[in-house]
């Protein structure tokens, strides 16, 4: 396949892996900051790959695991109300609530459907007139442009019967809370192509500079993993920091101007919190006042939800970083993905769910 | 008595959809629900039909309904796809298929002119497989409880003596083969699945498999110990019922599996596994070692095996278990699908 077979060869990811056995002489620990990338170094088996002392942890890149219990039970009220069509991508469906997911909710009659763009949401508002639309929008920088397009057109189309449900997160605010702990290991980041494809990597250079780290812009085929581990554990071995662009295919410095601006039209950055992880200072984009007509969560005035989370579930320091999902005392016994007790474990973004699928039998 | 469902209830108080998509769900409810509740001998090796013995005589028996949505798809519809899919059960158990049965729901309200399109396209489908359709029923429900028109296809067929095909029967040493590319049956299907529409030339592979069966048991005779359709759970599920049955590891070499390009593409887009994406016309050969390229150039040599490989082997190592050795040279875990798979987000 054309761009995509080209970084998937034996032969490239055989030198890369020599390379980066040559290179390294220390321990080192480096966390890809994205799911996408987690789920290539397992299903690939780059991780059994490297050397033993190159550590690989995860970050919190999975907007679905980070997605707050809250909201999720707020999705699923909405789901179950009568008028409601409610509206998500695909991995949201199974991700466990307080009281079930909304696959469950659909099961027991609620009109879920499954969307691949905003954009089908729209669509679907303009086809029920009678009906309330109401889109997840789940995501990192990557579906913000999408997100923030669909509810800028229907402003335009003087939609009156769709709305949002936000839950939009950033990036860098999470990268710099991992460095911020007291306990983190982390010396070097991979960071994600496709968030960095709309943002650039402007915002990362001065995290980068205050706390003395390498972060690599990396694609996510298995040669772009390669690549981008060798960057900075070079960068490491030779003492030195800074932002490196190892996804030059598609990433720019200053990102994509026209996508930030609509971004900067319909979303301000705010506060929120991450499941697992608590309130992210920055770590949110919610609407501009002048977009509160598509708040779902005003619409609908969504009060008096209690959430449950599970007290076994590690997520956090998963996603932190701080533990594997194999430290998980329920992982493939109590929390498995046919039961979930966290979102990492069904998001495909989600690292116990990699390493349940591909890496189970270590 | 009072019936104790032996499901976890408190987990799944109602079916969903995943409970039909073949993965991990669907094996809960044959382990758990109907495999205790009918339990007997000819059920129990949870083959693709069951084997019979009538004076002398092995005949295999087995049934499939159709609830494909669209109806109509780019390179078939639900009735060719109904007789295709339970003539292949058959061949599975290397039988020669001898009739089908066909039951029709249809809901009211349901298309005359689409019924029969259906089925006009059962009847080629039949005649060019050469399987009759003998026997037949015909219900009616009212409108908004069905989704226009489920078929059920019963067959029958007959297993020639000497062969004796089981998934029990793999063993180390044994070679994989597949007759051709996969995937193609679930990318051409959801290409026009509403809300994500996309532009293709792809064709469902639907087929009957019984000639290209027969030959590949000319060929192999008994040295041909698996056969299986990968159709819903794709060639990931299928593999590891296998495994799990004849309690052996399988290794699979993920470039030596044929997929076509547009599939690759398609499936890198939506972010979907094609080894979890169902096929319609492919079968899966598991053959004694030495026998094994025989096999290949025979199914080569037919029209539905031109691109037939050899994918993977049956080990001793990891039973239970699917693994494969990716592109880049890396192992990782090939796992049974949980629940359906869900396109990501980005």
């Amino acid at each position: 396949m054309k761009f995509v077979d080209e970084y998937r060869r034996e032969e490239d990811a055989r030198k890369l892996i020599a390379a980066i056995h040559r290179l390294v002489t220390k321990p080192w620990t480096i966390m890809e900051v994205c799911g996408g990338q987690t789920h290539t170094i397992l299903k690939s088996g780059i991780d059994r790959l490297l050397p033993p002392e190159v550590t690989v942890v995860h970050g919190p890149g999975c907007p679905v695991c980070v997605t707050p219990l809250e909201l999720i039970d707020k999705a699923i009220a909405l789901a179950r109300m009568p008028r409601i069509i409610f509206t998500s991508f695909g991995d949201m469906l199974r991700v466990p609530g307080s009281d079930g997911d909304l696959l469950s909710v659909k099961a027991q009659g609620g009109d879920v459907r499954m969307v691949y763009s905003p954009l089908d949401a729209l669509r679907l508002a303009q086809k029920n007139p009678e009906r309330e639309i109401v889109f997840f929008a789940v995501g990192f920088e990557t579906t913000a442009p999408a997100n923030a397009m669909a509810i800028w057109q229907a402003r335009q189309m003087g939609l009156k019967n769709f709305s949002v449900l936000c839950a939009q997160v950033r990036v860098p605010p999470a990268i710099e809370l991992i460095l911020n702990d007291p306990h983190n290991k982390v010396q070097g980041f991979i960071a994600a192509g496709h968030v960095c494809t709309v943002m650039g990597y402007w915002e990362y250079e001065p995290i980068a500079e205050k706390y003395r780290v390498p972060i690599v812009v990396t694609g996510f085929e298995p040669l772009d993993l390669l690549q981008g581990i060798y960057m900075v554990l070079r960068a490491l071995e030779e003492g030195r920091w800074g932002v490196e662009n190892q996804y030059v295919r598609s990433v720019r410095r200053e990102g994509n101007l026209q996508a930030q601006r609509l971004m900067g039209e319909v979303f301000q950055i705010c506060d929120r919190q991450w499941r697992g992880i608590g309130l992210v200072r920055g770590g949110g984009l919610c609407l501009k006042p002048e977009f509160s007509e598509f708040d779902a969560e005003r619409r609908f005035g969504l009060q008096g939800i209690t959430v449950s989370e599970s007290p076994v579930c590690i997520a956090g320091d998963i996603l932190q970083g701080k533990k594997k999902p194999y430290d998980c005392p329920a992982f493939g016994r109590d929390c498995t993905p046919e039961h979930p007790l966290g979102a990492p474990m069904v998001s495909s973004e989600g690292a116990c769910a990699a390493y349940y699928q591909y890496g189970r039998e270590r | 008595m009072t019936f104790q469902c032996p499901i976890p209830i408190s987990e799944y108080p109602t079916v969903l959809l995943a409970h039909g998509g073949g993965g991990k769900l669907t094996h809960m409810l044959i382990e758990r629900i109907f495999l205790p509740a009918f339990a007997n001998p000819a059920l129990e090796p949870l083959h693709d039909g069951a084997i019979l013995e009538v004076g002398g005589v092995r005949l295999a028996f087995t049934t499939d309904s159709f609830v494909v949505s669209p109806i109509f798809f780019p390179g078939g519809d639900i009735g060719c796809l109904a007789v295709h899919g339970t003539v292949n059960d058959l061949a599975m158990c290397g039988a020669r298929p001898l009739a089908l049965s066909a039951g029709f729901i249809l809901e009211e309200g349901f298309p005359m002119e689409d019924l029969c399109r259906v089925v006009e396209s059962m009847k080629e489908a039949a005649s060019r497989a050469g399987v009759p359709i003998v026997t037949g029923d015909t219900k009616v429900v009212d409108r908004g409880k069905g989704d226009g028109v489920f078929i059920n296809t019963t067959g029958i067929g007959l297993i020639p003596p000497g062969i004796h095909i089981s998934p029990k029967r793999a063993r180390p040493g044994d070679l994989i083969l597949i007759n051709g590319a996969i995937a193609v049956h679930g990318i051409a299907i959801m290409s026009v699945r509403e809300g994500l529409e996309f532009e293709t030339t792809l064709l469902s592979d639907t087929a009957p498999l019984h000639d290209l069966v027969a030959r590949i048991l000319e060929v192999g005779g008994d040295r041909v110990h698996v056969l299986r359709d990968p159709t819903r759970g794709g060639l990931a599920s299928a593999l590891n019922e296998i495994a799990s049955r004849a309690r052996v590891g399988i290794l699979l070499d993920e470039a030596s599996i044929p997929i076509w390009e547009e599939v690759k593409g398609a499936c890198e887009i939506l972010g979907l596994d094609p080894l979890y994406v169902a096929n319609e016309g492919k079968c899966l050969v598991i053959v004694a070692r030495d026998k094994a390229e025989e096999v290949l150039e025979a199914m080569r040599a037919h029209p539905l095996g031109q691109e037939a490989a050899i994918i993977g082997e049956v080990v001793e190592e990891h039973p239970g278990q699917v693994i494969l050795r990716s592109r880049i040279g890396g192992m990782r875990v090939v796992d049974m699908l949980s629940g359906e798979q869900l396109p990501r987000i980005c």
